[in-house]
């Protein structure tokens, strides 16, 4: 298995390619070569990078160098200097002007590493999660004592608002917003929930905060209800995750005894406690208002809304919902402040994500990072290259009810800003990775059958239309399609992401539109050549028999 | 499940495990919980049972809980049976990250070593196999459990010796 250090990408559009692209390309293979670094520095190409006039440019990642015109001459040097010694040739680089879009980020990145950052999974893993005193140590309950004591509660949301954190539960609402809408709520009691329901297929970060560091989320719920004046909170875990539960129920009892938790916390006036709840089993618990639903002992159905939880939550009360991930940011903000926190990320997406790295890759696993890494970084560095040197085919972000990136868009920053950008959805940050032996016909069926088994009943749309997009594909993977149900298709995805309850039927589609999108040819050759060009589908027999 | 555990009294069950979580109506869910995890499933007598102790002691505040109250909550979460189950249940997932990872030929597996199609049991109960969304330990997939065991990276190869493990 290789260790990437270094990715050199050489621009291959058709006007680099007639300035000699291609020989660029292969002095620097030899030259790598030469210097014996073929096993820790990749060399491929992409697509236009901008750039007009420097062509052909070569980009060096993770530096984010970018040089241009490069000619074969070139070659030994940038190699030497800066791949041999790690020092950016100044003379060889480009003008840094008319970048592609698609990488026009890296400017602001110049030299800057994408190395990890753990903020929220800062202790996890390093702390026995089991001890209050190891927690305290590593710089624990510092943000509920600086908050209690030196703090009101409207300054504590007017940092989390300046941080500029966003929800990490898939919407990506800003969390300081939501706590000052509770806050300003009238009617009391208010309550804080933790929604550690984490059901989206391929994310298990959530499971890994709890189980590594259950204490920041004590601590982080209990900054919480001060802030907005709540004295009880809920953790929602979901019920396969019985190790998550003993580690917050055991965290519970043992902060209640050091005074963190329960009457006059710190030995101030506020008094806070928090009730551990199990699940049993239903991704649409995940969802906020059936979530509260469930907590009241009802099956898990979403609300209407408005009103939302902020107003009407848990038994009719204002309510604020946070993720884990969410809460846990939230005692490094406070202790730190905000302007510390702001550094890390983009400006419009700031901080630290947890990312789930899966498929087709030699590392498969959990990783935190700035806001507005690559997929390409994601692949080549933290999952240590694509699994028996396939191709990368494409990538589901954000978890079954995330976008499907062809492998094309892979220069895309991860961050809020990326769906609206480059149709690229960040979601619960589950990175699904598939080489060039999946089937997206497949895989679509694999996550309509998903959907379609999770879809709550409630309302007709998602009811309907989770069945009947299932049914499909399904018929198509069997060689029974026909053209016409490329409309159909398009048609019930669209009446689904407009017109369904809540987020499930919403997005329930999204996997599927993408892939018409990015890979028509290849379902088409299931419904017209009753052929699966990957092999995958069970296609030969049934249109032998036909 | 023990035959032993299934003989006992349903009534007294029900009692046992609402002193100890309390006979509110949001304790419904950890309550079939217990349930589902003493006798393996939840039998349709126990629901009346629930019913009556949160009446009882909910009287006075006026809280109005059905029958079908129950059961709609009973009949939605996936981690409970409404009807007994094998002496080893497999959950297989069948989500996605683990289907790219080789799920399809280790279920392909199962199902003919068991001879069992997804929700069946085995005629001698001793197997049930089922599906289950993802279990959030995707980065070992394909994953499957039995009973309380988790079994990653699973190969096709390594189905039968593992089923073996189970009397
Ligand atoms: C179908 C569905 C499933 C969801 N699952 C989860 C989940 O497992 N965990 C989570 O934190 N949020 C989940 N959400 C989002 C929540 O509704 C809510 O937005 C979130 O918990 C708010 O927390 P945040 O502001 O910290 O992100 C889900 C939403 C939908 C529509
Ligand atoms: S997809 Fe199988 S455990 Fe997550």
């Amino acid at each position: 298995m290789k260790i990437i250090r270094s990715m050199v990408l050489v621009s291959a559009d058709d006007e680099s390619l007639a300035r000699g692209a291609q020989d660029v390309f292969h002095a620097f293979l030899e030259e790598i070569d030469e210097f014996g670094l073929s096993d820790q520095i990749t060399v491929t190409t992409i697509r236009d990078a901008g750039m007009h006039g420097e062509k052909p440019t070569v980009i060096v990642y993770p530096d984010a160098a970018v040089y241009g015109p490069v000619t074969v001459e070139d070659v030994h040097t940038i190699v030497e200097e800066h791949l041999h010694k790690g020092n950016i040739v100044p003379g060889l680089l480009a003008m840094m002007r008319e970048m592609a879009p698609e990488i026009g980020w890296m400017r602001g990145r110049r030299g800057a590493l994408p190395v990890q950052k753990r903020i929220v999974l800062e202790r996890a893993g390093v702390v026995n999660p089991a001890s209050i005193e190891d927690y305290i140590l590593y710089d624990g309950y510092q943000a509920l004592g600086k908050a209690l004591t030196k703090m009101t509660p409207a300054e504590v949301i007017a940092e989390v608002e300046k941080s500029g954190l966003q929800g990490r539960g898939g919407a990506g609402f800003p969390t300081g917003r939501k706590w000052s809408f509770v806050a300003a709520t009238p009617g009391s009691p208010k309550y804080v929930i933790c929604n550690a329901d984490e059901s989206e297929p391929g994310t298990f970060k959530d499971r890994l905060i709890i189980e590594g560091d259950p204490f920041s989320i004590i601590e982080a719920m209990t900054i919480a209800g001060y802030a907005i004046n709540a004295h009880e909170g809920f953790i929602y875990i979901r019920g396969e995750y019985p190790l998550a539960y003993k580690r917050i129920e055991h965290a519970i009892a043992e902060a209640e005894k050091h005074g963190m938790l329960g009457e006059h916390i710190f030995g101030t006036d506020f008094s806070f406690h928090i009730h551990p709840h199990a699940g049993a089993g239903a991704y649409i618990c995940g969802e906020e208002t059936a979530l509260i639903e469930s907590l009241e002992g009802k099956r898990g159905m979403p609300r209407a809304r408005p009103p939302y939880p902020t107003t009407y939550g848990l038994y009719g009360k204002p309510t604020v919902v946070n993720n884990v991930e969410t809460l846990a940011s939230m005692p490094a903000i406070i202790r730190n402040g905000a302007m510390w926190y702001r550094e890390v990320g983009s400006p419009k997406s700031t901080g630290t994500k947890v990312y789930t790295i899966l498929g087709n890759v030699n590392f498969t696993g959990v990783i935190e990072a700035p806001m507005g890494i690559t997929l390409r970084e994601v692949i080549d560095i933290y999952g240590k290259g694509m699994k028996n040197d396939k191709a990368l085919k494409l990538v589901q972000t954000g978890g079954s009810s995330g976008t499907i990136v062809p492998a094309s868009l892979q220069d895309t920053p991860l961050d809020f800003d990326a769906f609206r950008n480059a149709g690229v959805s960040l979601g619960s940050g589950a990175l699904l990775v598939c080489d060039e032996d999946t089937c997206v016909v497949d895989l679509a069926k694999v996550i309509l059958r998903f959907f379609r088994n999770e879809c709550c009943g409630k309302c007709t749309p998602c009811r309907i239309g989770t069945l009947r997009l299932y049914e499909i594909i399904s018929q198509i993977s069997e060689g029974r399609g026909s053209l016409d149900d490329f409309d159909l298709m398009q048609k019930i995805s669209e009446a689904m992401s407009e017109v369904s309850n809540c987020g499930l039927g919403q997005t329930a589609a999204t996997a599927l539109r993408d892939i018409l999108k990015y890979f028509r040819a290849e379902v088409e050759a299931h419904i017209v050549d009753h052929v699966c060009p990957t092999g995958v589908c069970p296609i030969k027999e049934l249109a032998a028999v036909a | 499940m023990e035959p032993e555990v299934k003989d006992l009294d349903i009534a007294s069950l029900v009692t046992k495990v609402m002193d100890e979580l309390g006979s509110t109506r949001d304790a419904v869910i950890p309550i079939l919980s217990e349930i589902n995890r003493a006798l393996g499933y939840i039998p349709a007598a126990a629901l009346p049972e629930i019913r009556r102790h949160i009446q009882a002691q909910q009287k006075q505040e006026g809280v109005f809980v059905a029958d079908s109250h129950l059961y709609s909550a009973a009949s939605f979460y996936q981690m409970f049976s409404l009807e007994p189950l094998g002496r080893h249940v497999i959950r297989f997932c069948e989500s996605a990250p683990c289907h790219v990872e080789g799920g399809r030929e280790v279920f392909d597996t199962l199902q003919r070593e068991l001879g069992l199609q997804p929700g069946e049991t085995s005629a001698d109960r001793k197997w049930s196999l089922l599906t289950t969304s993802c279990i959030g330990v995707c980065s070992v997939g394909p994953v499957f459990l039995v009973d309380d065991d988790l079994y990653g990276n699973v190969t096709p190869e390594r189905v039968p010796e593992i089923l073996a493990k189970y009397q």
